[in-house]
């Protein structure tokens, strides 16, 4: 596989390595860094990607490791999570997201969901997999993974409940 | 929209029961102006999973990935270059060097060899005359001191 192939094989998931990896990580640059780190894994086994059903599954089961070991090493080390806390004070989100207080609320309330339920969310709600694939890719059976996705749900209906009726949402 | 379906299509999505196609139903109705008032406090939430996906990985790739065989081309390009240059600049000299003080007829090859050979012992004799001048001045100081 020459580089050109490879660029269209990845073009059409790379965003969502990205999102991935931002939903996990939240902060920006090292959601950038850690999509990086994914293509070269891929790039580096390109020669037997072809035996793997879908790449884009694929590649999203390596960033989900990818970023849960980041977050593992991360948590080892008190630093880290200071520079968290300070990602999430100052969004570095895209202008539209930025725009509209009610869409920043609902990302720090996913954001506050356990890993295991934000990317259940990020896989249904904003990429809109089906179940079976979600399934895969999360190493769940399908009825685990509609019930972690119903409890996210209902957390965040929660929230949006609670702050609608404060006036703030 | 029949607002009975909506609240049926909610109370699915809450279960994680809904199809794709369903929830793009509420997506699409949540981002219509004419929400219920009491299903208001949704808009956010399915506006917020539709911007969401607009999130683009703006760095450029690896460089491992776009760089390395560009690299590697670029190298052997210009050694390629430089080899020619060489090549070509070690070309021209020879053949300068060839063009010079060769004649065709030897009669005349002979007369120009002479020529340059007087042309060459003038010269010498030019600096032994020279010589002759600094041997009189050492003459002269050797007299003096032997004095």
């Amino acid at each position: 596989m020459n580089q050109v192939e490879f660029v269209n094989l990845i073009t059409p998931f790379k965003d969502k390595v990205f999102r991935l990896a931002k939903r996990l990580l939240v902060s920006t640059e090292e959601a950038q860094d850690a999509t990086q780190e994914v293509l070269v894994k891929l790039w580096d086994k390109k020669e037997g990607l072809e035996k793997y059903g879908s790449v884009e599954a694929f590649a999203m089961t390596i960033t989900k490791n990818y970023c849960l070991d980041q977050l593992k090493s991360k948590r080892a080390g008190n630093l880290q999570i200071v520079h968290n806390n300070f990602t999430d004070r100052q969004p570095l989100m895209q202008q539209q997201l930025e725009d509209s207080d009610s869409l920043s609320w609902v990302e720090k309330i996913i954001n506050q969901l356990p890993e295991q339920q934000r990317m259940i969310v990020q896989f249904r709600d904003i990429e809109q997999y089906e179940f079976e694939e979600i399934a895969k890719m999360m190493d769940m059976n399908e009825t685990a993974v509609r019930v972690a996705l119903s409890r996210a749900r209902k957390t965040i209906r929660e929230f949006m409940t609670k702050t609608h009726s404060y006036g703030i949402g | 929209m029949e607002l009975d379906r909506i609240e049926n299509l909610l109370e699915k999505y809450f279960e994680g029961e809904t199809t794709i196609a369903e929830e793009n139903e509420l997506k699409i109705y949540f981002s219509s102006s004419d929400v219920a008032q009491h299903l208001n406090h949704y808009r956010g939430m399915f506006g917020y999973f539709s911007a969401a996906k607009e999130q683009k990985f703006e760095k450029e790739l690896p460089s491992k990935i776009t760089t390395k065989k560009k690299v590697a081309w670029l190298s052997i390009a210009a050694s390629i270059v430089i080899l020619l240059g060489l090549f070509t600049f070690y070309n021209q000299n020879m053949t300068q060097n060839q063009d010079l003080g060769t004649y065709d007829d030897p009669e005349k090859a002979f007369q120009e060899t002479q020529k340059a050979l007087n042309l060459l012992s003038k010269n010498v004799n030019v600096g032994v005359e020279g010589m002759q001048y600094v041997q009189e001045y050492q003459q002269s100081t050797e007299l003096i001191f032997k004095n």
